[in-house]
């Protein structure tokens, strides 16, 4: 019995630590994002990582979905003759949540994963201990040009993604279902209301933060060898699964009691 | 001067250091020598900041580095050099960008003077013209010898070398030795270096110090060192396979 405890006792605290070390390492990050001097190359780099290169995996899956979209609820509203409603179901579910988490889950494999074997890469080829022998810190050096080139990129994506997931719809509703283009295109537009791009926004902001704190605390905290960093890559993508889904709920709620 | 007072560190329950207390003088430069997994690498990090103790002082010239932090630590650390084990090189940088690291990120030096100071370091390890190649296209004494051009490329007042002649081929390993006696002998470059190999020690060492379980056990000059008595720095350096640190490990089943 005292066994059983003790091993739930150590979990918590390892959690916490987690939890703890995840924390710090956002407000350190936070700290050294307005302290200057501000590498533009590095972030610009960095953006072209994060999110040029991520433009042909996010444009694929949100076309699929929005496609998907219409085709599945065409199932059930053609039994009640309401076909002309998919294009709203499609642009409202885009915008307010398949667009921000969808994007956020393809980025967070894509590019959170590859921050994570690249710092833990690092880390245990002592390149990091390298940096701050050479009087530099390595949150402001690696962390900070992610952070900024990520938050900004992450909606960016999002509304690329919202926009393509429509295009998606049309295409089915318009091509397959035989619904007319301008009928389509007001019942997408006529109930979206700022509101709802906003929100999906909001959202995607946070899910760019978690995407780059934990990959980047993973990688930091690498240890033991390259099977350490295939670990802390694996637990990365993991935790910011688990993390953009929470998040989600969290928000989801929030905004719809709030506003 | 840096003086290391009751220096202690374990890692989990495995003790490093346990009262370790060493003084390395202004100008010269100390070699330490011990078996594999003694904690010489775990030592040099203590001196330049990258590990802290569990409780000890490191005193360089007045200030306890173990109580330095964020900026005032930055402004320490650009006095230092340091080569370590694995080069430790970023791969993602050119060699070029990784030498001239401190002057690029740093100072605002033109391109110019920067690529001609990094052309220099590289002569005085040995190499030229692989300005432009990445780490990984480098053979592993080149990464070290480019991991020493790094480490110089800012004249510090203090160099600590890991290995500085491991994995690099002999007539290179004696030119590296030459290199650490001119830093010493004309710019007065306070060293500490870590080595295996007794014959750099002996040509590049002021003092040499031994590192065994935890304490460094004897400290004393080349010459002294040859004809020592103590029994323990005798089997290090004649690589005898019986006497008392492999009597011990059979004892305790190893120091680790
Ligand atoms: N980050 C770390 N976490 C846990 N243990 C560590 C860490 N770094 C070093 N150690 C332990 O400290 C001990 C000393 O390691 P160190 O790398 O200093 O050895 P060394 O004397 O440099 O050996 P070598 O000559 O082989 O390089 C080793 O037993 C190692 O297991
Ligand atoms: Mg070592």
């Amino acid at each position: 019995m005292l066994e059983r405890l003790r091993e739930i006792g150590q979990k918590i605290l390892v959690f916490l630590r987690y939890a703890g070390g995840i924390w710090a390492l956002f407000i350190e990050t936070l700290l050294w994002t307005f302290r200057p001097p501000l590498k533009r190359k590095h972030i610009l780099e960095q953006m072209h990582k994060v999110g040029v290169q991520s433009l042909p995996i996010v444009f694929l899956t949100s076309l699929f979905t929005g496609m998907v979209l219409a085709l599945q609820s065409a199932y059930q509203m053609q039994r009640i003759s309401a076909t002309m409603y998919i294009a709203s179901l499609v642009s409202l579910s885009m915008c307010r949540e398949l667009g921000p988490v969808l994007t956020a889950l393809v980025v967070a494999g894509r590019v959170g994963a590859s921050i994570t074997a690249e710092l833990g890469a690092m880390k245990v080829t002592e390149q990091v201990d390298a940096l701050e022998t050479l009087a530099t810190n390595p949150v402001k050096y690696l962390v900070v040009p992610k952070f900024v080139a990520l938050f900004f990129m992450l909606p960016i994506l999002t509304v690329y993604a919202d926009f393509i997931g429509i295009v998606g719809g049309y295409m089915v509703g318009v091509g397959k279902l035989g619904i007319s283009s301008s009928l389509y295109l007001r019942m997408t537009f006529d109930p979206l209301v700022l509101k709802d791009v906003f929100t999906g926004l909001i959202k995607s902001f946070a899910f760019a933060v978690i995407i780059c704190v934990v990959a980047c605390f993973q990688g930091l905290n690498t240890e033991g060898g390259a099977e350490g960093v295939g670990k802390s890559t694996t637990l990365s993508v993991v935790m910011s699964f688990i993390m953009i889904i929470a998040a989600d709920c969290f928000f989801t709620a929030l905004f719809y009691f709030a506003f | 001067m840096i003086e290391i007072i009751n220096l202690c560190k374990s890692f989990n329950d495995h003790m490093v250091f346990d009262n370790l207390n060493l003084t390395i003088n202004t100008g010269e430069t100390m070699v330490i020598i011990g078996r594999s997994g003694v904690g010489k690498s775990v030592l040099l990090k203590h001196i330049i900041g990258i590990m802290k103790p569990d409780s000890g002082q490191i005193i360089i010239d007045g200030t306890d580095i173990t109580k330095l932090a964020g900026k005032e630590l930055d402004n320490f650390r650009v006095r230092f050099g340091m080569l370590f084990q694995g080069a430790a090189l970023f791969d993602s940088l050119t060699i070029e960008e990784n030498i001239g690291f401190n002057l690029i990120e740093h100072s605002n030096m033109p391109k110019g003077d920067i690529r001609n100071r990094v052309a220099e370091c590289l002569g005085l390890v040995g190499l030229k013209g692989i300005e432009d190649l990445k780490p990984a296209e480098l053979s592993g004494g080149m990464k070290k010898r480019v991991g020493l051009a790094r480490a110089i490329c800012m004249n510090p007042e203090i160099m600590l070398y890991d290995e500085p002649t491991t994995g690099v081929d002999p007539i290179m390993g004696d030119a590296i030795n030459d290199l650490i006696k001119n830093l010493h002998d004309k710019l007065k470059v306070t060293s500490v270096a870590v080595t295996h190999d007794m014959v750099s020690a002996y040509k590049i060492a002021s003092r040499i110090a031994m590192l065994y379980k935890g304490k460094i056990v004897a400290v004393s000059t080349p010459n002294e060192i040859k004809s020592t008595t103590n029994p323990i720095v005798k089997q290090f350096i004649t690589g005898a396979a019986i006497g008392p640190i492999t009597e011990n490990e059979e004892g305790e089943g190893g120091v680790r």
